[in-house]
């Protein structure tokens, strides 16, 4: 609580102090949670482990080049990305204090989120309906449970999003709900980043060979 | 991050966060720079444009890593100097670990394979004393 003894402009005492608090107490819910991400980044790690020690195993079964549509991925990622950027937007208003605006850019993120959702579960779909299940091989158990683990955590996110828009039009930006709205930021970009990964090492890396 | 660049960054002073969120610059210049960094891949394998799986590989592979730190700067706001250096600390941390994980798995599974597996008929025929 000490930390910060920034010089501040005579007169301005007062104010200043108390804004200080506020940021070291925000400050530690922070950093909380960013090791929450940490730690979640480690479940992605062995998962993604996983999926390349077994990613080979097809069991003559069909392998990724049978299966995956490259088009449907690439659709996928532009509405992750898309949905990273209006979250970002939604921050921005979220600062200014516009509640009405901070609250749109939060719908068009969870239409976003929702659409990546859509289009995972259609492919899903896609893949059982061939008979790709996970049980069929453990190129496929990993490859589900890799991909659908991270679309677990998208549809988290698109709850949490729901819950902070109810919570927002009842309550407005009061510090507690800013606090909400950076710790979903973090998880929602965190989750783009562990896309990165996902349409990199799985997607793109099974259809090169 | 200290209050008199708040004080500069918001006209009045009032905001509390600082450099943690960023700006529209900043946001837009992340997404340009996913997009091209998202799309080239794409590029590459859709269209087969090297010829050569291993080089595509690698080339893929270097876009992930800096469209991941693209994201983690522009996105996460990664700095040295937010919360005092603990966050970057745990990110070290993690990326050790992932390091050591993913390059394990492989590296260990990958002389198990090539060590323990049962050989096929043809290759029984072949390797014979």
């Amino acid at each position: 609580m000490t930390m910060h003894t920034d010089t501040a402009p005579p007169g301005a005492q007062a104010p200043v102090f108390y804004e200080t608090e506020e940021h070291a107490h925000e400050a530690s819910t922070m950093l909380g949670f960013w090791v929450y991400l940490m730690s979640d980044c480690l479940i992605f790690t062995v998962l993604f482990a996983t999926y390349a020690v077994l990613g080979r195993n097809y069991a003559a079964g069909p392998s990724p080049l049978d299966l995956f549509d490259l088009k449907l991925v690439a659709l996928n990622t532009a509405m992750l990305l898309f949905s990273s950027i209006t979250y970002g937007f939604a921050m921005l208003e979220m600062e200014k204090g516009r509640l009405k605006a901070m609250q749109l850019w939060l719908l068009v993120t969870g239409l976003f989120g929702a659409a990546f959702i859509g289009i995972e579960l259609y492919e899903f779909s896609h893949l059982i309906h061939e008979g790709a299940t996970p049980q069929r091989s453990a190129f496929l158990s990993s490859f589900f449970a890799l991909v659908g683990t991270h679309g677990l955590h998208v549809t988290c996110g698109i709850v949490w999003l729901i819950v902070l828009m109810i919570q927002t039009a009842q309550r407005g930006l009061i510090p507690e709900n800013k606090r909400r709205l950076m710790c979903l930021s973090m998880f929602w970009h965190f989750l783009d980043v562990v896309w990165i990964g996902v349409f990199t090492f799985v997607y793109l890396m099974g259809v090169v060979r | 991050m200290s209050a008199a660049q708040d004080a500069d960054h918001h006209g009045h002073g009032h905001g509390h966060d600082g450099g943690a969120h960023g700006s529209f610059r900043g946001y837009m210049t992340g997404f340009v720079l996913s997009v091209i960094l998202t799309a080239i891949p794409f590029w590459l394998v859709m269209g087969d444009v090297l010829k050569n799986p291993v080089w595509t590989t690698v080339i893929i592979l270097a876009f992930a890593v800096v469209q991941i730190i693209v994201h983690m700067v522009y996105f996460l706001h990664m700095n040295t100097k937010s919360e005092g250096g603990w966050t970057i600390l745990a990110l070290i941390f993690t990326v050790t670990l992932v390091v050591i994980t993913l390059t394990g798995s492989i590296w260990v599974m990958h002389h198990l394979n090539t060590n323990m597996m049962p050989m096929s008929p043809h290759d029984m025929l072949h390797h014979q004393p």
